[in-house]
């Protein structure tokens, strides 16, 4: 591959939340983050964007109180068989 | 084919390893616990009916979804709320990051930082709640479970590019309602003129 280019900062921010999401690959992927080594203002929204998505992440579980743990145990047992 | 004890041992295994991302996502879904419970209750049963339709046991955790997304979808068509496919185009291009960051304070103090921080989980329960359901389906998918854009738009049923546009749109929409949130409870940085945000509305 080719070294990667310079991207103006509007496309940076085009593809940051593909790129955020494992969505960008191959020479889009190398040049954004060449872009975010060079630019400050690009890196800074890069990592609250990124901050932010950890934080949506860390809302994907919850402890399931025993009344619907038990509630689903019941319902799987009396299916039939 | 009827099922047997194994069936069921295994159905019972993968759904309470599960639970916790079910219920995790229903409650964002639903937006009340009991509605939440009743979904993921509703879910279980359509995929004891639909296990045959499972060809790889390996991928339960991404049909189990799809099942729970097509319950809500159902609910919501059901109630005749038709999700609102077209905000305003203002809303495409909203970002917090632009409205939080000061340059200037480049050296005296990080306000998107502070921003990140002083966000409690309550306050991103009750701006993911507030989308409208084809986006907050779309962003609850991505965002807190996880899912590829193609995964995605293979549990809804829909193009990868109505995905990625439901996506945009739900994430503005989303950073939308923490600015106000940010704004109401005094977190938004004051600007020379008095306002909060030089951006904002």
């Amino acid at each position: 591959m080719s070294e990667p280019v310079t991207m103006k900062c509007e496309e940076a921010l085009r593809l940051l939340a593909e790129y955020l999401d494992g969505e960008l690959h191959g020479r889009a992927e190398a040049d954004l983050e060449h872009h975010l080594e060079i630019c400050r203002g690009c890196f800074s929204r890069a990592e609250f964007e990124r901050r932010l998505k950890a934080r949506l992440g860390s809302l994907s579980e919850v402890d399931p109180p025993p009344a619907i743990a038990e509630r689903i145990r019941s319902l799987i047992e009396s299916f039939p068989v | 084919m009827d099922p047997t004890p194994d069936d069921r041992a295994w159905f019972e295994r993968e759904v309470l390893a599960l639970l916790p991302a079910l219920l995790a996502t229903a409650r964002r879904l639903a937006r009340n616990g009991g509605d939440a419970e009743d979904l993921v209750a509703d879910a279980v049963a359509r995929a004891w009916v639909a296990r045959g339709s499972l060809a790889d046991r390996g991928r339960f955790r991404g049909w189990m979804f799809r099942i729970l997304s097509n319950c809500f979808l159902g609910q919501c068509r059901s109630r005749a709320r038709r999700p609102a496919e077209e905000p305003l185009e203002e809303e495409e291009g909203f970002s917090l990051f632009e409205r939080l960051h000061q340059p200037f304070l480049l050296w005296w103090g990080n306000p998107e930082q502070e921003f990140l921080e002083r966000l409690l989980r309550e306050d991103l329960e009750r701006a993911v709640d507030a989308l409208p359901p084809a986006y907050r389906i779309a962003v609850v998918l991505v965002d807190v479970q996880g899912f590829s854009y193609q995964e995605v738009a293979g549990l809804l049923g829909v193009p990868v590019g109505t995905v990625r546009s439901r996506l945009a749109r739900g994430r503005a929409l989303l950073q939308r309602a923490l600015w106000e949130h940010a704004r109401d409870a005094g977190w938004a940085p004051v600007h020379p003129s008095g306002s909060a945000g030089a951006r904002a509305p």
